[in-house]
């Protein structure tokens, strides 16, 4: 068990920076999880973290320690890769204890972390097959059992839930979390997947381009996000931004959509945006859940208008309608008996006490 | 169009299901007529060798039909099998292809996992230069070679031409860069996670190689094995140049030198021992064809 911090870290190919700088401080125990798109960065800065790939720049520590220069089998760390890489010609228990074998661990000893583990990843019945006789769910396990029984100071993931299907993947993912409720050792998960970074992180790291966007729990990021990449990237389906200004109207502030539509804010958003210039382009972020079916009666700060829909997709316990506002497509989520048809007008409310107010060319949330 | 639609009501009219079944039938009979030429056509000399090494001198010179036996007689395979000089070259020829196969494996090995794995400076210029040098055809290298081990010799005193043991030197100039070619593809094959896994499992590279990678390349390892166990086996041209006293030859020259005398060739006698010396490589190649299909890599990760 330890921490791990990342102290101005560098990752250079030739002349592409993949990873530009990153600080981070993960406690002892702490489940964190690194999300972002594509090239992001994330996976070099979990096989920096691993040693599997030398650092340009900055200083990589854990427990206190910096290990810039000592190898991954000197790290103790362990590792789950996406593709699992088992040793086909291997055993599940063999594959398990390969690493306590090569550090000459009593028989006794490798046995018993060996049962543990796989009591632990309900494997115990898999223990003598090969890893061609497992489905992609149980190689998984066997992959996580191959971690736990080193009892490593950090786990480190990279995507490993990727390869299952959608259902498995659920509940691997409840499985990882329990795993991690058990054993508490430090985690640091990569995924392209917002949804797991949202139900495994004690604190996510959102990075884009190399860069960290932002820190925090996932319900920081949900409803504080800092920038217009985490508002869009954190919540499914996304974040609607239109384009929006300010306007003042005998006394009182209000935000303008269209030619058509404009609502006066709530007075304690009203003072937060007070000072913006009147002229600055702004975006209006507003997620899918806050644009629901109009009421009779609507509680302060929401505001009704009329439009019509596009598309509607129903999910079932909700449907999600598509509409445009003056060309930019924005998506709702109303109640399914609403009555929401395709091509129908329908009247929507806005809940502006949960709205976002963006910087359209700097992308910060305001 | 009404002939290819399907009636579930009618299951047991018989339905034609377009040309895809026509289109196999013929394609398999055009691969049997042409497997069957092949097979004719590479089996003819082996059957032919057969029926001559049981016939007499007598009966080979006899006008008869050439394919026929009518005496039968193994007085050709009894000669040869009690024959000291041809028992030498069974035992040079073995000692030679054994030798050589391990000498291959321990240098094309490791110089395949560090060209495939281990990742630096050159290493793929290096990798291509490997496999050019087995482009160049070895009936150029022979008096080149033969002008260094005489030189060698010259400059020692170690006199290694016309040692049998030389050739343990000049096999592994065949053998080598194409069984590390071979090996380099199926290291290539086995993913990076496997290698990374063990790395930081603790094993080093040396443990990585050994306890991962022949492991799961045996199959490419077998094949290996098999190439450079044919080259050095069925080697002709320079076990002829560079050994010449008898005690020294491999089989395929013993043959040739021995069983000719002048304008006689001994054509029985030939053939028994062509045909003896075309067995240990048969039976090899019968027992580890199913290694050499077999893919152990399936599983190791996803599908």
């Amino acid at each position: 068990m330890a921490d791990v911090a990342l102290r101005k870290v560098v990752k250079r190919y030739d002349d592409v920076e993949a990873v530009r700088g990153i600080d981070l401080d993960i406690a002892d125990h702490e489940f964190i999880v690194l999300v972002g798109p594509s090239g992001c960065g994330k996976s070099t800065t979990l096989r920096m973290i691993a040693g599997l790939e030398d650092i340009s720049d900055g200083d990589i520590m854990i427990g206190g320690d910096v290990v810039n220069d000592v190898p991954p089998k000197d790290r103790d760390i362990a590792m789950v890769f996406q593709n699992y890489a088992l040793y086909p010609h291997m055993t599940v228990a063999e594959n398990m204890s390969f690493g306590l074998r090569l550090k000459h661990y009593p028989k006794a000893e490798i046995k018993a972390r060996v049962t543990e583990a796989a009591r632990l990843l309900d494997i115990t019945d898999l223990i003598d097959r090969k890893p061609k006789q497992l489905s992609g769910g149980q190689r998984q396990r066997v992959a996580m059992g191959r971690a736990i029984v080193r009892n490593p100071k950090v786990f480190l993931f990279d995507e490993p839930l990727s390869n299952l299907d959608a259902k498995l993947r659920v509940q691997m993912r409840i499985e990882i979390k329990k795993v991690h409720q058990k054993v508490r050792t430090t985690t640091v998960y990569v995924t392209h997947d917002q949804v797991e970074a949202m139900t495994l992180a004690d604190r996510v790291v959102v990075m884009n381009k190399g860069r960290i966007e932002q820190i925090g729990t996932p319900n920081e990021l949900y409803h504080k996000p800092a920038t217009r990449f985490v508002a869009g990237f954190i919540g499914s389906p996304a974040m609607n931004f239109i384009p929006c200004r300010l306007e003042e109207v005998g006394g009182t502030l209000q935000i303008r959509l269209t030619d058509r539509i404009a609502f006066a804010l709530p007075p304690a958003r009203a003072a937060r945006y007070n000072s913006l210039p009147r002229t600055e382009k702004l975006l209006l972020g507003i997620r899918p859940e806050h644009l629901t079916e109009s009421h009779a009666h609507l509680g302060p700060g929401i505001e009704s208008f009329d439009t019509v829909l596009d598309v509607t997709e129903p999910m079932g316990m909700e449907t999600l309608v598509y509409f445009g506002l003056d060309g930019t497509p924005v998506c709702g989520r109303v109640d399914p008996n609403a009555g929401a048809k395709d091509g129908a007008p329908m009247r929507l409310a806005m809940d502006l006490n949960n709205m976002h107010l963006l910087n359209e060319a700097t992308g910060v949330v305001l | 169009m009404s002939s290819v639609t399907i009636d579930k009501a009618a299951p047991t009219r018989t339905v034609k299901y377009g040309s895809m079944s026509r289109d196999r039938k013929w394609a398999l009979r055009w691969s049997y007529f042409f497997l069957t030429l092949f097979a004719i056509f590479s089996l003819l000399p082996p059957i032919y060798m057969l029926i001559t090494s049981l016939k007499s001198s007598a009966e080979i010179s006899a006008a008869t039909n050439p394919w026929w036996v009518f005496h039968p007689t193994l007085e050709n395979y009894v000669g040869l099998l009690t024959s000291n000089q041809f028992l030498r070259f069974f035992w040079n020829s073995a000692l030679v292809s054994i030798f050589v196969v391990t000498i291959t494996m321990l240098i094309s090995v490791p110089a395949a996992f560090a060209l495939a794995r281990m990742r630096f400076w050159g290493s793929a210029t290096l990798a291509t230069g490997v496999f050019l040098t087995y482009l160049i055809p070895d009936s150029l290298l022979f008096i080149p070679l033969f002008k260094v081990f005489a030189l060698f010799g010259d400059w020692t005193g170690i006199q290694l031409i016309n040692r049998w043991y030389v050739l343990l030197f000049i096999y592994p100039t065949l053998t080598v860069p194409f069984c590390t070619w071979i090996m380099i593809g199926y290291f290539a094959s086995i993913p990076k996670e496997l290698d990374e896994a063990a790395i930081i499992d603790g094993a080093s590279w040396f443990q990585t190689l050994t306890r991962i990678f022949i492991p799961v390349a045996l199959p490419g390892l077998i094949a290996a094995t098999i190439f450079a166990f044919t080259v050095s086996w069925a080697q002709f041209l320079y076990p002829l140049v560079f050994t010449t006293s008898t005690d020294q030859l491999v089989l395929p020259v013993g043959i040739i030198t021995t069983l000719i005398k002048g304008d006689v060739f001994n054509w029985g006698q030939i053939m028994t021992g062509a045909l003896l010396g075309a067995a240990p490589p048969l039976i090899i190649y019968a027992f580890l064809m199913d290694y050499y299909i077999a893919g152990l890599t399936a599983g190791a990760t996803k599908g």
